[in-house]
């Protein structure tokens, strides 16, 4: 008998030596988005289709205001680390590493504008 | 023996069709990767219409031109349906993860309770945003 974890004793095994922290940081992360994402999609059903000022009114709600930057940040790295696994399996050399940084770089641009967007309308 | 040549190999996202059957287990884990890599779209246009709502009138109302046209209502609606199948198809990762779910049987149920699990929840959101 071994004093390991079954986590301790899996982390940096695989070809990537980083399958077991991307399961565990999916797994957390979809966790938190099945709580979060039920809830925005029913806000956004309500509110897409409004007007400016119901637009406005809706995200400057708190509760709306801080599900949303939560989902942004969780979601966008969610997608993030998904899309990256994704091209890792199907593009190589270069291309494979210009494609998982313009994946990256889109989902911080769009947490990024997301957040600008959620600060300005509460203040 | 010493043979290095590189050979052409098959690889696994083109094994489908021609040298593997599609399966229910299979598709249905394959539609996860691509509803998850293209909700981007919808995502990325409702950060642009909040942040054109955050920004001013008149960039709302162009932004607003997009989302309210026949072109964003279908991104809307994919993305409705999208979103509802990936969520489902996390749960099966949980359900999988835990060790249950894993017989033939079961697991062909699972892919087909996605599947209709997701058009159900994408039919009532669609009657949330219109009532």
């Amino acid at each position: 008998m071994r004093y390991l974890t079954t986590r301790k004793r899996a982390e940096g095994l695989g070809s990537a030596r980083a399958g077991t922290e991307h399961h565990l940081a999916m797994t957390a992360s979809g966790w938190a988005l099945l709580v979060l994402v039920p809830i925005l999609v029913f806000v956004l059903a309500r509110t897409i289709g409004g007007s400016f000022d119901e637009v406005r009114a809706t995200f400057a709600n708190p509760f709306v205001a801080i599900l949303t930057a939560l989902f942004l940040v969780i979601g966008m790295r969610h997608f993030a680390k998904g899309a990256q696994t994704a091209i890792e399996d199907y593009a190589h050399g270069a291309t494979r590493a210009a494609l998982i940084m313009v994946a990256n770089a889109a989902a911080y641009l769009t947490i990024a504008a997301g957040l600008y967007a959620l600060i300005k309308l509460a203040i | 023996m010493a043979e290095t040549k590189e050979q052409k190999r098959p690889l696994s996202p083109f094994m489908i069709g021609p040298y593997y059957r599609p399966q229910m287990t299979s598709i249905s884990s394959i539609l996860v990767r691509i509803t998850g890599l293209a909700l981007v779209v919808g995502i990325g246009l409702t950060v642009a219409w909040l942040l054109a709502a955050a920004v001013s009138e008149e960039w709302f109302a162009r932004v607003d031109w997009v989302v309210t046209s026949w072109l964003g209502k279908l991104v809307y609606v994919g993305s409705a349906w999208a979103v509802w199948y990936h969520l489902l198809g996390g749960v099966r990762h949980f359900i999988f993860d835990a060790g249950r779910g894993m017989d033939s049987p079961t697991a062909e149920k699972l892919g087909w309770a996605m599947v209709v699990g997701s058009v159900v929840l994408t039919v009532i959101t669609i009657l949330v945003a219109s009532w």
